[in-house]
């Protein structure tokens, strides 16, 4: 080993140790600034800086002990930047004496420095240390960093129960420090240690297959399990701009209406009353005269109203383009019935019924008529009347309703992805921060506290 | 820059200085540090082997910061228990004299800021106000001297044990107060990126291109 001897001036590169422990050959991959080194076969954490590398502490490892998912040494590009992975470490905190642990891989690059990759439950963050201090709200409950506003998320105190590789500080297993965790999704603002002398470092969210792909590693990344604290809504948490985008859609929607309502023609083109006699005798239906529809192809609007009287009649109606034969086939049935019992009076039906053929086409028309209804029951007055290019309010409902149903689809799928992110955190609910889902929360509280009044 | 130039008095080895400013050096050759007096050179110590080194930086490093190109003269490594970092001593295109720190890769610019009111000791948490800058305390290092290398602005080379005091800002400013001088020296500055300083003549790591 070379750490005698006039080193200054000596090309760095990577060193083939021995363990004082128990002979295995180490490697450093991080020349001078590895402060600690790991061991792997008798797990004891030696001085790197010493040059006898002087044991500093031995632990015990479980044989089920999971393995690195980057394997040390492995080398991967993150931002543009070569890393190799050097060091691993898993950490584990106590909530409410269930464990919880997560790996930390310890990154390097001979200029660039140290990065980290945190994992949890198939989670991933990138890591890089603050160089400026956050801003922390006056009761610690959110921090502000480059003017964004971090929420706290959880404090725990966070044990080092494994250790492998090699590190830029002196990690030993069992040592504790106490992390707190800010959230502002996709990115989480840590701050290791006590408030006066805290590591502040920032993770931004990264999915496995990023990971897998910035370290070319085979196979498939473990799946992610729930909602991690800092994961971005895969709707794209910005449920606010969906809505705003809604406004836009809407607005565009009413100017439609408005043009269609200006340039439509509502024009009445026929209006003939008929009686019908229903007393069976033969053929009860009959064509009309030839009508014109002018203009663009556009709706009709059929209105069929009958003096029914506690009765019925249905009308078998074709609407026949006399030029080419094609024909618009429909029935429609009238009927009103009204009478008085023990709740009083009563009615159901109506008088007159509405129907829109859509698209049809300019030309001459005739309608054939087929009335039915009960056979003798009198004589049954009706008047039917066509109406060209008649803007229909239903459309712009029926566009109005298919606009509103995503969003709020979307909305309420967000607040359950938030409501599960916040699930999980010292609150167990989302911070009281004027969100919707803050909000929302509130409400649900407020009827539940409500309820356990009562 | 002028660059007067000497022997050693120690094996006569050429000494050439980069900078006129400098009070003392290192032989490349003997490891003799030499302090400048008005007539020769006088050896006032040796240089025990420097730890292993993994800077990027050497001397002879050229860089850019803000409108000012620097090259790197000098350097003094410290140790403390998390393992050892380095001030790369720096002389500016103005003459003036600079500081990169590079701790564990972690690199920032500072220059000497004298006329200041020091604190006699620092708290971990307590805040101070220089050219109305806020600072934090937020390290408190006992460190030793290392080693020396190069050019430096004063005389430098015993193994007394030292106190740092870093603080940061809500910005990237930075300070360090060195109480291991009397009166203690401040030292304003900040945490610099790497690529920002565009460096040239900087070593080669084996693997690493």
């Amino acid at each position: 080993m070379s750490t005698s001897g006039p080193a200054s001036a000596g090309m760095p590169h990577v060193k083939s140790l021995n363990c004082p422990g128990c002979g295995a050959s180490l490697t450093v991959r991080s020349f001078g600034n590895a402060v600690t080194i790991i061991c792997n076969s008798c797990h004891s954490i030696l001085d790197a800086q010493d040059p006898k590398l002087k044991i500093l502490q031995t632990f015990k490892a479980k044989a089920n002990e999971d393995p690195p998912l980057i394997p040390l040494g492995s080398r991967g590009t993150i931002r543009g930047v070569a890393y190799e992975a050097i060091g691993f470490q898993r950490r584990t905190i106590q909530v409410e004496g269930i464990s919880y642990s997560w790996h930390e891989y310890v990154l390097f690059n001979p200029i660039k420095g140290f990065r980290y990759l945190t994992e949890y439950d198939g989670h991933w963050n990138d890591v890089s240390i603050l160089r400026s201090l956050p801003d922390l709200s006056p009761g610690e409950g959110s921090l502000k960093y480059l003017g964004e506003t971090y929420n706290h998320f959880q404090t725990a105190n966070a044990a080092t129960s494994f250790v492998l590789g090699e590190f830029p500080w002196q990690v030993r297993v069992g040592e504790t420090v106490q992390v707190s965790d800010y959230v502002s999704p996709p990115r989480v603002i840590s701050g290791e240690g006590t408030r006066k002398e805290a590591t502040w470092s920032m993770g931004e969210y990264m999915a496995g297959r990023e990971v897998w792909k910035a370290f070319n590693l085979g196979g498939q990344p473990p799946a992610a399990i729930g909602v991690y604290e800092n994961q971005p809504s895969p709707l794209g948490a910005n449920v606010k701009g969906v809505w705003t985008l809604l406004g836009v859609f809407l607005a565009a929607l009413l100017a439609m209406a408005v043009g269609f309502y200006s340039v439509a023609r509502d024009e009445e083109v026929f209006d003939q009353t008929y009686m019908f006699d229903t007393t069976p005798k033969g053929e009860a239906s009959f064509v009309t005269d030839t009508f014109q529809l002018k203009g663009r192809t556009s709706d009709v609007e059929l209105t069929t109203s009958a003096q029914v009287d506690n009765n019925w009649i249905y009308i078998n109606y074709a609407l026949i383009n006399q030029d080419t034969g094609h024909a618009y086939d429909f029935g429609r049935e009238v009927s009103y019935y009204h009478g008085y019992d023990s709740d009083g009076s009563w009615t159901e039906g109506s008088r007159e019924n509405r129907v829109v053929v859509p698209s049809v086409p300019p030309g001459n028309y005739y309608l054939r008529i087929e009335p039915e209804s009960d056979p003798h029951r009198g004589t049954i007055t009706y008047t039917v009347t066509l109406k060209r290019d008649v803007p229909q309010a239903s459309f712009f409902g029926i566009a109005i309703l298919a606009l509103l149903l995503p969003a709020g689809i979307l909305t309420w799928r967000s607040l359950n992805f938030e409501h599960l992110r916040w699930a999980e955190s010292d609150y167990g609910k989302a911070p009281d921060d004027g969100s919707l889902l803050s909000s929302v929360e509130n409400i649900a509280g407020s009827f539940k506290s409500s309820g356990d009044k009562e | 820059m002028t660059q007067p130039t000497a022997n050693c008095p120690n094996c006569g080895a050429k000494i050439t200085f980069r900078w006129s400013g400098s009070v003392q050096t290192v032989c490349e050759y003997c490891k003799s540090v030499l302090v400048r007096t008005d007539l020769d050179l006088q050896k006032v110590g040796q240089v025990a082997d420097l730890p292993p080194n993994s800077s990027p930086v050497q001397i002879g490093t050229e860089g850019i910061y803000g409108r000012r190109a620097f090259v790197v003269i000098g350097r003094i490594i410290y140790e403390y228990d998390q393992g050892n970092w380095n001030e790369w001593h720096l002389v500016m295109n103005d003459g003036a004299s600079g500081w990169l720190s590079d701790a564990q890769l972690e690199y920032a610019i500072t220059f000497s800021a004298p006329g200041q009111t020091l604190p006699g000791e620092c708290k971990l948490g307590q805040e101070f106000r220089w050219n109305n800058q806020a600072y934090t305390v937020t390290t408190i290092t006992k460190a030793h001297y290392c080693g020396v290398e190069g050019e430096l602005p004063f005389q430098y080379w015993d193994k007394s044990d030292l106190l740092f005091v870093d603080l940061m800002s809500h910005t990237n400013k930075f300070a360090t107060i060195d109480y291991g001088e009397d009166p203690p020296i401040l030292y304003l500055g900040e945490a610099v990126e790497f690529e920002n300083l565009k460096l040239k003549n900087l070593r080669s790591f084996e693997g690493w291109s």
